[in-house]
């Protein structure tokens, strides 16, 4: 049995202009202790996927079915949730600059958590907060306790949001850009210490990004975003070897390879990401597709079976496409 | 600099939680202005605490034969128009102005600050209602405010207090709102909702906490303006009637002996100005001080 099940989510956002579907019927299942990357643009509907998950986001949140650990999280109150949140399903942030509270040392925000779902008293608590800081590799974490977040660096602050959401035993993490504002070689680190700490503590990872390379060494299976939907779903291995949605092939054709394949030029993806409010008759990534074919001027592309896990809602053929080297 | 390097500094200064007041009490203490503010202050009030034992005179007590009396040894800031010693008044009005100062102050924190975190943290009709209700305030000037409320209620201290309060508490909520509405849409914010925190304790630790800077500055605004405008009502007849004394009636009294006795107008003003004056750095000192990343080290 999956641990989340996320079946047919749209999340609307009624503005001046009209509805914006930012999530237009997304549909995925995330198993104990995987690693599932989602990959994408900005504003290809990623965060507030994650964001409606926990319901976060102000918009309105619709879906046949959202389950975790056998609970329905769209039937629960508002207090229910709460209990949820940072306990069950833990969450860290793109900035860790601005993601902790600036008036507040970092062993109040961490016991204040401890406190509130363990039911831990301040001592615990405390034992307990130096015992995660030192978990997630900071130096001296005792002292860490009474510095204040701008006495942190970024990576040592995304360490310590990394403390704090996992601090209660969640089941389930969700990484939204969690290493974008770092520089690489932090990333490399923050990369590293999540999933050393997801496979040790046995946690589940919605791993959000936009860098594929990063998705790559990291995920076990990767959804594809675009418009609002996942236009492409599959394991590592398969996305990237034999990619079968034009917007895949564009991504990793926009992506630098450290093995300087072939020495190319890297590909941009030309155009912009369609206009959210009007309806999406036809495949989304159309207008800006390299490989069409006359069929997806007729109809909507179903989501095809590729074998194992690989989806794509492609009708394209894009086997000519997969490097020798990859397939 | 390195990263590093004032990191390592901060935390081996302060190696346990115990000492975290005891720093925070020692980087206050380096505010020199702020420090000699809050000594002015203490100094201030204790003067006015003791009263009846430090005024020389009676206040209130008329000795016509010793009018307007330049400063001297027996009346060191001289007398006024009725023989009454000005140091004694100074020191009794002061009781008068403070006590203005400190109820409206209060009255302004405890109605503007709600007012305006939950216009700000709540939005929508609530928001709607509270700023339209503040606008309807804000539309007349000040001091004609509080006149009006003053003419309507009665001309005595507590009127001038409430009206004083009534006129700052929709300023001070309309100050809090904007920064509640940015400070709720920071990330931490959402990192505290995704933390399971309900919406006390952001509006408290999330919201309120970051935005303590501001409202300091405005309450000491608040405080120095009550002052002032208790002086600016009772100059104009509205605020403490005579013989007794405050600052502003005492000024209002002193303006038409200008010429002849300054002393009556000169010393109650210093002590308005001390008083507003020694505040302000205050407050800078408090308020550099209550934003950890301010502090100095």
């Amino acid at each position: 049995m999956s641990l989340l099940r996320v079946l047919n989510l749209q999340t609307h956002f009624d503005t001046e202009q009209g509805v914006v579907r930012a999530v237009d019927g997304v549909t995925f299942d995330v198993a104990e202790g995987e690693i599932l990357g989602l990959v994408g643009e900005s504003g290809s509907g990623k965060s507030v996927t994650a964001l409606s998950i926990m319901r976060l986001v102000q918009g309105r949140i619709r879906a046949d079915e959202i389950t975790f650990d056998g609970m329905d999280l769209l039937r629960l109150d508002e207090a229910a949730v709460r209990e949820i949140r940072g306990a069950k399903i833990g969450m860290i942030f793109q900035d860790p600059m601005r993601s902790l509270n600036p008036v507040l040392t970092i062993g109040r925000q961490l016991t204040e958590v401890l406190r509130r779902h363990q039911k831990m008293d301040g001592a615990a608590a405390r034992r307990r907060a130096v015992e995660l800081l030192d978990m997630v590799g900071l130096a001296m974490p005792e002292k860490r306790l009474s510095a204040y977040p701008h006495q942190l660096s970024g990576g040592m602050r995304q360490r310590v949001m990394i403390a704090i959401a996992l601090s209660c035993h969640p089941k389930l993490l969700i990484a939204d850009e969690a290493t974008t504002a770092l520089d690489v070689t932090i990333q490399a680190q923050i990369v590293e210490l999540v999933k050393q700490l997801a496979r040790d503590l046995g946690t589940a990872v919605i791993w959000i990004s936009h860098d594929l390379g990063l998705v790559a060494g990291m995920c076990d299976r990767v959804n594809v975003m675009y418009a609002g939907r996942i236009v492409e779903t599959g394991s590592v291995d398969e996305l990237f070897y034999r990619p079968s949605h034009g917007y895949t092939l564009g991504l990793i054709g926009s992506s630098p390879r450290v093995d300087g394949e072939g020495g190319d030029r890297l590909v941009s993806i030309e155009g912009m990401p369609p206009d959210m409010i009007e309806p999406i008759t036809l495949c989304p990534f159309l207008p800006r597709c390299r490989v069409t074919v006359a069929d997806c001027q007729r109809t909507m592309p179903p989501s095809r079976h590729l074998g194992g896990g690989h989806y794509a809602s492609c009708v394209a053929d894009l086997t000519s496409h997969w490097s020798g080297d990859r397939a | 600099m390195s990263v590093n390097t004032p990191e390592l500094a901060v935390l081996d200064e302060r190696p346990e939680r115990g000492h975290a007041l005891r720093v925070a009490a020692r980087q206050f203490v380096r505010n020199r202005a702020a420090v000699a503010g809050l000594a002015c202050l203490v100094l201030i009030c204790a003067v006015t605490a003791l009263a009846p034992v430090l005024a020389p005179y009676d206040p209130v007590k008329i000795h016509l034969a010793s009018k307007l009396q330049p400063p001297s040894l027996l009346h060191w800031f001289g007398t006024d128009h009725f023989g009454r010693d000005v140091l004694s008044r100074v020191i009794y009005g002061g009781r008068v102005s403070l006590l203005v100062g400190l109820l409206v102050t209060a009255f302004t924190f405890v109605v503007g600050v709600p007012l305006g975190l939950a216009s700000g943290f709540l939005g929508g009709r609530i928001d709607n209602i509270f700023m339209r209700l503040v606008d309807a305030f804000l539309t007349f000037p000040p001091l004609l405010l509080a006149v009006a409320i003053v003419g309507l209620l009665g001309a005595d201290v507590q009127n001038v207090m409430l009206a004083l309060g009534m006129v700052q508490a929709p300023i001070l909520a309309r100050l809090v709102r904007g920064s509640a509405l940015s400070a709720r849409e920071e990330v931490h914010v959402l990192a505290a909702r995704a933390l399971g925190a309900g919406p006390f304790r952001i509006a408290f630790s999330n919201v309120l906490r970051n935005i303590l800077s501001p409202i300091i500055v405005q309450l000491t605004i608040v405080f120095a303006a009550a002052v002032v405008t208790e002086a600016a009502l009772s100059f104009l007849g509205l605020g403490t009637q005579p013989p007794q004394p405050s600052w502003g009636r005492d000024i209002s009294d002193a303006r038409r002996f200008l010429a002849d006795a300054p002393w009556m107008f000169l010393v109650p003003s210093t002590a308005i100005i001390l008083c507003a004056l020694s505040l302000h750095f205050m407050a800078d000192g408090l308020r550099d001080w209550m934003d950890p990343r301010s502090r100095r080290r």
